[in-house]
Order: structure tokens, then sequence, then C-alpha cells
């Protein structure tokens, strides 16, 4: 036993302390323990992270075997590479200072008790995903986290509302796990074994670049990643998701949870290659979502969900990252939106905790003066989010670019994409901050926030200022990256893209310059705003493709059809009583008659069949 | 022992009928004296196995092999004895049995006020039944036990059930019955065409390899196949279950789920496919097919039921499709799978059917749109309905996914379509086991609404049921450990499995 099964244990134990306690614990003790034991984890990882970068050691802890049926041998058992790493700091690190922003920000919730259990039970399943030497145990904690989700989106649950958005969450990424359960058994049968490193170095013997298996195989893993990163087509459950408490939306569903996916594809890089198909659907995928994810963004008016689909658009540009080789730059972009997104949401959970539960960005305004931390909190995330210079998304943002602008036929157009994608990302970023922050104030806040609120967003501040410096360990992770001289011009529209839309903002929600309302004067155009309002249709193309077909049988079928043919045997069998009931109706003469006549046909038959 | 273990249980039906006469509370402390009696008993006497016996491979046909083997004369004339054997296989089960059974005595704790000594009494029958069921060798007695089973069954339907009893208590009668009778005719004519010249003899031993080919072995095969299949229940045999479950009192729905239909499972692994092998196998496509439609419309039916029992035994109809598909894909991973789903569906099954009987007892009702936003009214009980909703829906860490994820694994090898269908099932068990948990726990509460919540002998119940789920989730090994050797002693039997059943699955080489 040694510090690497510490990091999952702390806010494992926890979380039983806490279940253990029914509630009954008061609300200090749990707040600190919750908050504590990934504090200590973070310590656990940190000190880990020290020894990994001085001397690169990849560790593999075994705990036990998980069991052991014919050759199939899973156990559980930890595998930390520099990936891992990356992530377990993100998840323990970003986590923490969510947890401690939690204790202020959930303190007058009755149940803040089981709220710490549920997000002390996410985290340590986001590490189990993350350390997982095997792609079973990492489905246990894919699982976890998903459920853990549910669990937080619905933890109002005396309104219906949540719960529909928590079973949605579930419902829909668990479409793309049973995909990625398909997977599973495909490359168990065929590879022999499901230890990420045994099996990937199994792929390259048996498989040949481009092969069908590979590729069906890395399709099926998609189908998960997809789900869990709400990717198109499964990304319809992220904006529903808001409805949890704005911290776990900060730290699942956008710092954590929602980028499992990239480190799914990250993780089995090694198959992904085989699968040439399979990278090019996901760089399309990517793009794909980014944009329509961007235009939506551009329609909402509840700041969560605009956050959301920012959410969705970004990691579709960690899928653009992956889709194109670019592994470790996906990873970079996952580690510094985790920074920038965390803050952005934290803020905004200040934003709606100050303003007694406001969502509306039009109801809000002028809160620059009277929230000045927000404000700055908001602002840097916006920067870093639109890709500004010099802040850490811009690091992350432009190094995929690049990669996508190198490859070659499709480059250019995944890179034009993309960069459309950064543009539509500035001009909605800043028109939150402009109509939140500035103008005329609608809604006056009736607190500020505390030192445990302000903290983390100071500190997430300060990271995603400086994530971008950041040199992460995965040198010896992924193949290295082929040099590629990209020429300046690219480089500088790049970077002038971001500003533009910057500009863009200002003009159309600050300036008054370009009116908005006169832009959407005609039907047409009031029409494409309604549609990118409603996420272009898609819920409702669900609805009707799936929801209601499915409700509808249910509902037919309700009263067990099958019965139909025992009835008919019971129907069948009342029938011929009655038909012969008649026979026996206790008259002498009858029965006489009928004994006559039967003993006469017996004569009959045997006269005949006498020789 | 085994005679005794099942004389025991007998005996304590007996005296708990009878003391009831001194006290009404009497019998359900001897009910649960002599279900932990029986399990002592059972504890104490594989302790004094020695330890490598249960690594040896059962080959089912050698007396030797087995754990524990007993015979005696019964009627002699037709080759009929008292034959009983344990091995790994009926040890599991027959742990489960008494705990459940003692799960079962404690869920209806306070229900029952009406002849509280028959009602117990009837209990214990069940379990001796099913226990007879685990452990005869010899199919005379084997069907005897498995008729034994029913009555007292029958009567618990019939007697304590709810307000449509006796309509469910008939049904689940004749769909029993009427297949048993079906196994009836497949036994004697296996057993004496299988004598040939020599002796009658009904011994599973003897019987092996013995089964008819061709056409009669197929229609041999089906008697059998209906009658396990009924019990399952396997799609379209299924439709007496809703209503038996719904109606029984708590402790039936348990021991019905829990248990009983565990033998149908037990009976098509340890008799059907292999006295009839080759029949068996030309039959696997079909039977499996059964198993993926019994998984779909098991949910499907499931999402639309508002009665909460009604909910939970469509749930059972799904479940119990993976066994169907496990045991039929006939390799290691895809059988240990199915072992692992009788067991871990019996316990997360047992623990909603507890639930549900527990809210029934206190709301007077079952309709689930007359609860909503319990968990206000009692936490307790909805941290423990949340915990067996998402056993239900396959959560890994638990042995629910232990077993869907091997079998599933192991059917891949055999047909990867026939997979990909059965998956849809992990999707639907989702749908419906969140809608359980919206209806009765979650939404707008009543705050008026006085619910006792669990007490201390429900929440032992179910932290028991809990950590067992746990347990086979995340170290299922012992279980393994304990049913390998008779798979390996069972699979060779099948010996013309067609090319696409060998597959190239590790371990799956039968």
């Amino acid at each position: 036993m040694n510090t690497i099964a510490l990091i999952p244990l702390f806010p494992l134990l926890s979380a039983t302390l806490l279940i253990m306690s029914a509630g009954r614990m008061p609300r200090h003790i749990a707040a600190t323990i919750g908050a504590g034991s990934v504090g200590l984890s973070a310590i656990c990882v940190a000190l880990l992270a020290r020894d990994f970068l001085a001397d690169g050691q990849v560790l593999e802890l075994t705990l036990w075997t998980w069991m052991s049926v014919g050759d199939f041998a899973p156990r559980i058992a930890f595998y930390i590479d520099g990936l891992s790493i990356v992530m377990m700091s993100v998840i323990t690190g970003v986590g923490f200072l969510i947890h401690l922003y939690s204790i202020e920000f959930m303190w007058e919730d009755e149940s803040i008790c089981r709220y710490f259990t549920y997000m002390n039970l996410f985290v340590a399943a986001m590490l189990l995903l993350v350390m997982a030497d095997n792609l079973l145990l990492l489905y246990l904690g894919w699982e976890g986290v998903g459920v853990c989700s549910y669990l937080l989106v619905g933890f109002w649950y005396k309104d219906s509302a949540n719960g529909a958005a928590a079973r949605k969450a579930f419902i829909v990424t668990r479409i793309g796990d049973t995909a990625m359960a398909l997977g599973l058994f495909l490359l168990l049968t065929e590879l022999g074994t499901l230890d990420i490193q045994p099996m990937m170095i199994a792929a390259n013997s048996q498989w040949q670049t481009g092969d069908a298996l590979p590729v069906l195989a890395t399709a099926l893993l998609l189908g998960g990643a997809v789900g869990k990163s709400a990717q198109l087509p499964l990304h319809t459950w992220l904006p529903d998701a808001m409805a949890g408490p704005t911290p776990v939306s900060a730290l699942i569903h956008a710092a954590t949870m929602v980028t499992a996916g990239v480190y799914l594809i990250a993780r089995t890089y090694g198959l992904f290659l085989l699968a040439p198909p399979t990278m090019e659907a996901v760089a399309w995928i990517g793009l794909a979502t980014l944009l329509i994810a961007g235009f939506t963004a551009l329609a909402q008016n509840d700041i969560k969900r605009i956050l959301a689909y920012s959410t969705i658009s970004q990691i579709g540009y960690m899928f653009l990252a992956l889709g194109v080789g670019a592994f470790a730059s996906g990873i970079f972009h996952l580690m510094t939106h985790a920074f920038f997104k965390a803050l952005l949401f934290l803020a905004a959970g200040a934003v709606i905790h100050c303003l007694h539960h406001e969502h509306n960005i039009f109801r809000m305004g002028g809160l620059r003066t009277r929230l000045p931390i927000v404000f700055l909190s908001f602002f840097i995330g916006s920067a870093a989010l639109a890709a500004l210079p010099f802040t850490s998304g811009f690091y992350s943002k432009d190094a995929i670019l690049l990669s996508a602008w190198a490859l070659e036929d499709i480059g250019p157009w995944l890179w034009a994409g993309g960069l459309l994608g950064a543009l539509l990302t500035s001009i909605y970023s800043f028109r939150l901050v402009f109509i939140v922050f500035f103008g005329e104030a609608k809604t006056e806040p009736d607190r500020q926030p505390g030192w445990k609120m302000a903290g983390p967003l100071l500190l997430l501040c300060l990271l995603s200022l400086v994530g971008g410096w950041f040199a992460l360990p995965l040198a010896g992770v992924f193949p290295a990256a082929a040099e590629h001289t990209v020429n300046h011009a690219v480089e500088w529209i790049s970077i002038g893209t971001p500003l533009l839309g910057l500009l863009l903002a200002y003009l159309m929600f600050l300036g008054g310059q370009l009116s908005v309302d006169k832009m959407v004067a005609s039907s047409g155009a009031r029409a494409l705003r309604d549609f990118w309002f409603s996420g272009w249709r898609i819920d409702q193309l669900y609805d009707v493709l799936w929801v209601t077909p499915y409700k509808k049988i249910s509902y037919w079928m309700r009263n067990e059809p099958v019965d139909a043919i025992y009835n008919g045997i019971v129907a069948a069998n009342q029938w011929a009583h009655h038909r012969l009931l008649v026979l026996q109706n206790g008259e002498l003469r009858w029965y006489a008659t009928t004994m006559v006549v039967g003993l006469i046909l017996l004569l009959a038959v045997m006269l005949r069949n006498a020789p | 022992m085994m005679l005794e273990l099942i004389m025991l249980l007998l005996a304590g039906g007996v005296v708990a009928w009878q003391s009831e006469r001194f006290n009404p509370n009497l019998p359900r402390w001897i009910a649960m004296a002599t279900v932990i009696l029986g399990m002592l008993l059972l504890l104490s006497t594989i302790s004094g196995i020695p330890a490598d016996t249960f690594n040896m491979v059962t080959e089912p046909s050698k007396a030797e092999n087995w754990l524990l083997y007993s015979r005696h004369e019964w009627i002699p004339r037709f080759g009929i004895s008292l034959e009983l054997g344990m091995d790994g296989l009926s040890l599991l089960m027959l742990i489960l049995t008494l705990a459940l059974g003692a799960i079962a005595i404690v869920s209806s704790w306070n229900e029952i006020e009406f002849n509280p000594g028959l009602f117990q009494a009837n209990l214990l029958w069940t379990l001796t039944g099913v226990i007879g069921v685990f452990l005869a060798l010899d199919l005379f007695l084997f069907f005897l036990f498995w008729e034994v089973m029913l009555i007292p069954m029958y009567l618990l339907i019939a007697i304590w059930g709810h307000e449509n009893r006796g309509y469910a208590a008939m049904k689940f009668f004749i769909f029993t019955q009427v297949s048993g009778l079906l196994m009836l005719l497949s036994i004697i004519v296996l057993a004496v065409q299988g004598a040939g010249d020599g002796d009658i003899s009904f011994s599973y031993g003897d019987l092996l390899g013995s089964a008819p080919t061709g056409k009669a072995g197929m229609l041999t095969m089906l008697g059998f196949f209906l009658a396990f299949t009924v019990k399952l229940p396997g799609f379209p045999f299924h439709t007496w279950l809703p209503d038996a479950h719904t109606q029984a009192p708590t402790a039936g729905s348990v021991l019905l789920a829990g248990i009983l239909l565990k033998t149908g499972a037990y009976g098509l692994l340890r008799f059907c496919i292999p006295l009839f092998p080759e029949a068996s196998m030309q039959f696997a496509p079909i039977a499996m097919t059964l198993g993926t439609v019994g998984i779909i419309y098991g949910a499907v039916l499931a999402f639309a039921q508002s009665d909460f029992k009604r909910l939970v035994a469509y749930s059972s109809v799904s479940h119990m499709g993976f066994v169907l598909l496990g045991l039929y894909a006939w390799n290691s991973l895809a059988l240990q799978g199915a072992i692992m789903q009788m067991v871990a569906h019996g316990v997360s099954t047992a623990a909603l059917f507890m639930m549900a009987g527990a809210l029934q007892h206190r709301l007077h009702t079952r309709d689930m749109n007359r609860m909503g936003g319990l968990w206000y009214n009692a936490p307790r009980m909805g941290a423990c309905a949340m915990f067996f909703a998402v056993a239900s829906l396959g959560l890994p860490g638990m042995g629910n996914f232990v077993a869907e994820f091997l079998v599933l694994a192991g059917l891949f090898a055999v047909s990867p379509w026939m997979t990909a269908a059965a998956a849809i099932g992990l999707i639907t068990a989702a749908i419906y086991s969140l809608w359980l948990m919206q209806k009765t726990f979650q939404g707008k509460p009543d705050e008026e609404r006085k619910l006792q919540d669990f007490d201390r002998r429900e929440m032992g119940a179910m932290v028991i049921m809990m950590a067992a789920l746990l347990w086979l989730g995340l170290y299922p090994q012992p279980v393994f450990d304990l049913t390998q050797p008779v798979l390996e002693g069972l699979q060779p039997l099948i010996v013309n499995v067609p090319e696409t059943l060998a597959g190239n699955i590790p371990g799956g080489t039968p």
C-alpha cells in the first residue's frame, strides 16, 4: 500500500463516513471531511507528480485480481504515467477548489451532507477512471461518474424537472456507454485482454492500419466517448444537466467528467492510430460539434446554458485535436479548459448566488462595480476561453489549430472551421461579459462572496492566466508529433480571430454600433435565432424519433400482449366446457338415449370390423 | 447432512405451524431459528470437507467427485433412489436459498396477522422443496421436490396475497403444473429408453449421455426446457410472474424472485443442457433469441407499469433473459456470468421486493402514482432504493454488472449481433430503474405524509444485501472458484459445439 492507493481512497472513505452518518453529521464537520479528503488526495497527487517529474518512472500498482474466469483476469490495478498524472492533478486540484467553494455555496442547503457524499464519490470514481490500468476498471469509473452525475444533477429532487434532466443525462450517456461496452467485448474477444498497454501491443501485432476490426472497435469506443463528452449526436444532455448546483456543473460538467471521452481516446491512442477512418470521424465530429454548439451559445439567455454550450464546443476542439493526431494538444486544451471553464462556472455560480438564483443574463447587468472579484474572474475566464493572446486558452487552442492546418487534404478545412469556431467563441464569451457586467444594473446583489468562494476564484484566475506555460509530462505517452513549419500568415490569423470576435462583441453588445435588434428584424433572421436558441431542434428531433415512440410502445404493451395467447386457451376451454355441459343435464331420458345411441354406434363399428 | 438439512426445514415448518397455539409471535422466531440452524449445519459440514476437494473437477457421472454424496434405496423396482449430491454449484445455491430465506422471514416480520404459524410453515416448506431441487440427483426425486416447492408457494399467494390473489395463485399453479407434467413425461421417456435392456434408472449419472437422438431427443429435451423456462421465466412463458409477484405477500415475492426463479436456471444448467447436448445445441439459437427478446420485452413493459411490484417483476423477466443467453452460449465467461446473475439478481430483486413490501405496509398502496418525493419523508429508504435501483441497472462495482458483462462478453464470441441486441437491455434497464426512483422517492414530496423510515431490523437486512452485492461486484472470485470445477465437469459433455460456439474467446474453448 502506498500513496497511489490513498489517492482515491480518501474521498471514498469520506463518502462512506458521510453515508454512515445518515445525514446527522453537523454541517461544519461534513464540509470539513468532504473538502478535506479531496485536499488530502490533492497533496498525495502533488507528491506523486513531483517524483514523476524528477524520474519519469511509470508507476504500477496492483491491489487485487478483480476476477479470473478462463484467461480473462482483469485486476484492480493502477497505471500511472504522465497522462494519468495530468488528469489526476486536474481532478484533485480543481476538484479541491470546487469543494472548498461548495462549502459556502451549499451552506444553507438542508442536504449538505448528501451533497458532499455524492461529490466525494464522484471524485473517487473519476480518479479510478484515469488511474485504471485496464478498460474494465476504467469502465467502472466511467459508469460511476455517470451515476454521480445523475445524482448531482437531480440533487434538488423535489422539482421533477431536475429529475428529468438527471435521467436524460444518464440515459443519453448510457447509450454511448453501451456502444463502448460492445467495443470492450470486441477487444476482449479479438485481443484476449483489456489491460490497456498489453492490449495496444497486441493490436499492433495482430492488426494492420486500416483493418476493419480496429475501425469497428475504435468506432464503438468513440460511441462511449461521444456520449460522455457531450459531442454530436449525443450532446443533448449537457445543457439540461445545468439543473444541478453550479459547483457540480463546474466540476463534473466542465472540468472533469465530460472530458473523460477525450481521455479515453488519448489513453487508447494506439488503437485509434490503427483506424484512420475513425480518426477522421473524430475530427469531423469535433468540428461539427464545436460549430453547432458555438452558434447555439450565441442565442441563449441562461448564463449556465451559455457556458454549457461553450463546454460542448470546447470539447469539440479537443476532439478535433485528437482526430488530427495531436493527442498532447488535446490533453493540453483539456487542462487549460478545466481551469478557465471551472473559473467561469464558479464565477457564474457566485453571480447566481449573490443575485437570488437569477439565471437570465438580461436581468443582470452592471455587476462590474458591484461584484468586482467576480467580474475579474469572469473577465479572465472569458479571455482564456476566447483564447486572447497570452492567456492559457490561447496556447492550447493555437496548438490545435496549427496541428489541424498541418494535416494533409482535409487539414485546411478543419483549420478554417476551427477558426470560425474561435470567432464564435470570442463573440459569445464577451457578449456574456458585456451584458452581465456592464450597462445598467437590473438586479442588486444581496451579498458578496466570502473567502471560501473568492479564494478558489482567484486561484483559478491565476491558473487560467499561467496554465499555458506548464509543460505537460506527456512526452513518453504519445508518439512524438512531426515537426511542421507553419507559415506566419496562418499563425497571425489564428491570433487575430479572437480579437476580431472581441471587437464584434463590443460593437454589438456594449458600443451599440451594431444593433442585434436590427439584425433579427427580418423573419428569416428571427427564425434562425430561434433555431439556434432551441439548439438546432435536436431535442425535438429525438423526442419524435425515440422518446415518444418508446413511451407509446411501452404504453400500448403495458397490459401484457403475450397473455392474449393464454387467455385464448382459457377462452377455448370455456367454450368447450359450455358446449359439453349441455350433455350433463340431469335428465334420465337423455342419459338413456345417449347410452343406447352409443351402444348402437359401438356395435356398428364392431360389426363392420368383423371378419 | 443433506437429508438432515431437508428434514430440519420440513420439521421446522411443522413446529412453527403448531407453535402458533401458544403465542402468535412464536412461529417467526422458530422459522428464523430453523433457517439459521440450517445455515450452521451447512457451514459446519462444508468446513469439514478438505479444502482441495473444492478444486476437483466434478465429473457428474462419478459419485466420488461430489463434495457430498449420498444414496439410499427407495423404489428399487423402478431404479428410483434417494440420491443426493452437492457440488460447488449446489452449495452456492443452498447458501443463497438459506440467506434469502432469512431475509424473507425478516421482511414479513410484522406483516402477517392471519395464521402466522401456517404462513411460516409454508415458507419453510417452500425452502425445503427448493433445497431438495438443488440437491436431488435422482430425476424422480428431483421431480418430487419440484412439485413440493410449488404447493406451499401456491398457498402463500392464495391465502396471504393481495386483492387479486386467487387469480394470480391459480395462474402460477397452472403454468408450473402443466410444464412440470411435460417434464415428468420427458423424465419417464429418458429413464425407460435410457435403460435399453438393462434396469431402469432415474439416476443422473446413469442417464447422462443416454439421451435419444434426432427428433425424439429434441422433443424430450423440450419437456425439460419448457418446465425450466416457465420457472425462469423466459419469454413468452413469463406471464404468470408479474401476477404472482404482484399479489404475493412480501416474503412470497422475495422467495419467488430470489430463489424459485433460480431453480429454473439451475435445471437448465444441471439437467436440460447436459442430458441433451445435441438437441440443446441445435436449439441454442432459439433459446438465445428468446433470451434476447425477453431482455428487451421485460424492460419495455417494466417502464410502463405503475405498480411498484409489477415493475420489479418485469425487471426480473428482463434480467433472467441474460441467464438464458449465458447458459446457451456455453463458454466459461458466459456460464460464470449466468451463475453470477442468478446470485446477484436474487439479492438485488429480493431487496427491491422487500422495499415494495415495506412501502405497501406503510402506505397501503403499490401504485406509484400515489407516491413521489418519499425521500423527504424517509431518507434511509430512499438511499436503499437508490442503491438497489442502480444495482439493477448494472452499475459496475455490483454483482449484477459482473454477471451481465461476463454473459455478454462470452456471448460476443458466439454471436456479436445477438450481443448487440441484448446490450440494448443495458439502456432500457436504466430507463425503468431511474423511472422507478422518480415516481417513488423523487419529485414533489407530501410534507404532511407520515412515513415510518426503515427501522433497525429492516436496515440490517438491507445493509447485508448491499454488502453482498458490493462483494460480488468487487471480489466475485470466491463464487467463480466454487463453480469453476463444476463447469469444467459439465462443459466437456457438449462435444458437438458448432464452430461459431467454440469461438476464440480466451478460456472459452468448451
